[in-house]
């Protein structure tokens, strides 16, 4: 309870450091003014998100390899965490667009396909309580969380293989696309403490699932008295 | 101080997404840990 209470401590303190630097420390953009700091809180949840839906990925490849419940509640943390962080993503866009596009939205192939990555690991929950038998339940969202990972490199790779309103990519882009040295330190800083966060969350979220698995192995045992 | 609303909104909000996650996750942690407790309690010889 206490180490839990030192690490919430901890991450709320790197997020308070990461907002002071996205507001005070970063220079403010030519263009756009103000509402480009929108962009350390925008990129780093999509990051992390991205980081999220990763390590389901590799969790949902596990259980399909060893059948350990524990790779099964990996993966289902991980899938809503990176849907947590996918909504803020999701959510914090249209915001920062709407100044500056002067729309809210636009079914263009990087928002398209992130709000496709969204749905898809909505239906992955969906289809988690549609399911009885936990290993059945396990398996069946292994398989569809692999499936649903396919999108991925289709948000990643968007703006850079199709014409896009979106801006273009701040880190690997093309030569002379980035951001000012600073800007792009405090963008990492951000990302660090969304991991941080993450993390947190991640392990929270973990021993749900491993105390639902308990709870459901006691209850399994006290009907087969 | 142009679009300092919209800055704002967008904080605002992520930090409502992310506290309504943990909120759920907490609320959810809770209930389990009252199932189990009765289960115990009632699997307890003697009680």
């Amino acid at each position: 309870m206490r180490k839990n209470v030192l690490a919430a401590a901890a991450v709320f303190v790197l997020l308070g450091a990461a907002a002071y630097g996205s507001f005070f420390i970063a220079p403010t953009d030519a263009k756009q003014g103000l509402i480009y700091r929108i962009l350390f809180l925008h990129v780093s949840s999509a990051w992390t998100g991205l980081t999220s839906f990763f390590i389901c990925f590799i969790a949902n490849l596990l259980y399909v390899w060893r059948r350990q419940p524990k790779w099964d509640w990996l993966g289902v943390s991980a899938a809503e965490i990176g849907l947590a962080f996918t909504s803020v993503v999701l959510v914090t866009g249209p915001i920062w667009a709407h100044p500056v596009w002067g729309i809210w939205w636009t079914w263009s192939p990087r928002l398209t396909s992130t709000f496709v990555l969204w749905l898809l690991y909505v239906v992955y929950l969906v289809l988690r309580t549609l399911v009885e038998e936990p290993d059945r339940r396990a398996l069946l969202s292994a398989l569809f969380g692999i499936f649903a990972f396919i999108d991925v490199p289709l948000v990643f790779g968007s703006i850079r293989w199709w014409r896009d309103q979106h801006p273009q990519p701040v880190v690997m882009g093309e030569p002379g696309s980035g951001l000012d040295p600073v800007m792009f330190r405090v963008l990492f800083f951000s990302w660090f403490a969304m991991l941080a966060l993450m993390t947190l969350l991640l392990w929270q979220r973990y021993r749900l699932a491993a105390m639902r698995s308990d709870l459901d192995t006691m209850q399994q045992e006290m009907e087969a008295r | 101080m142009k679009n300092l609303d919209s800055v704002f909104a967008a904080y605002m909000a992520a930090w409502a997404i992310f506290f309504v996650f943990y909120l759920t996750v907490a609320t959810r942690a809770a209930a389990l840990r009252r199932d189990l407790d009765r289960l115990k309690s009632s699997t307890t010889p003697g009680k």
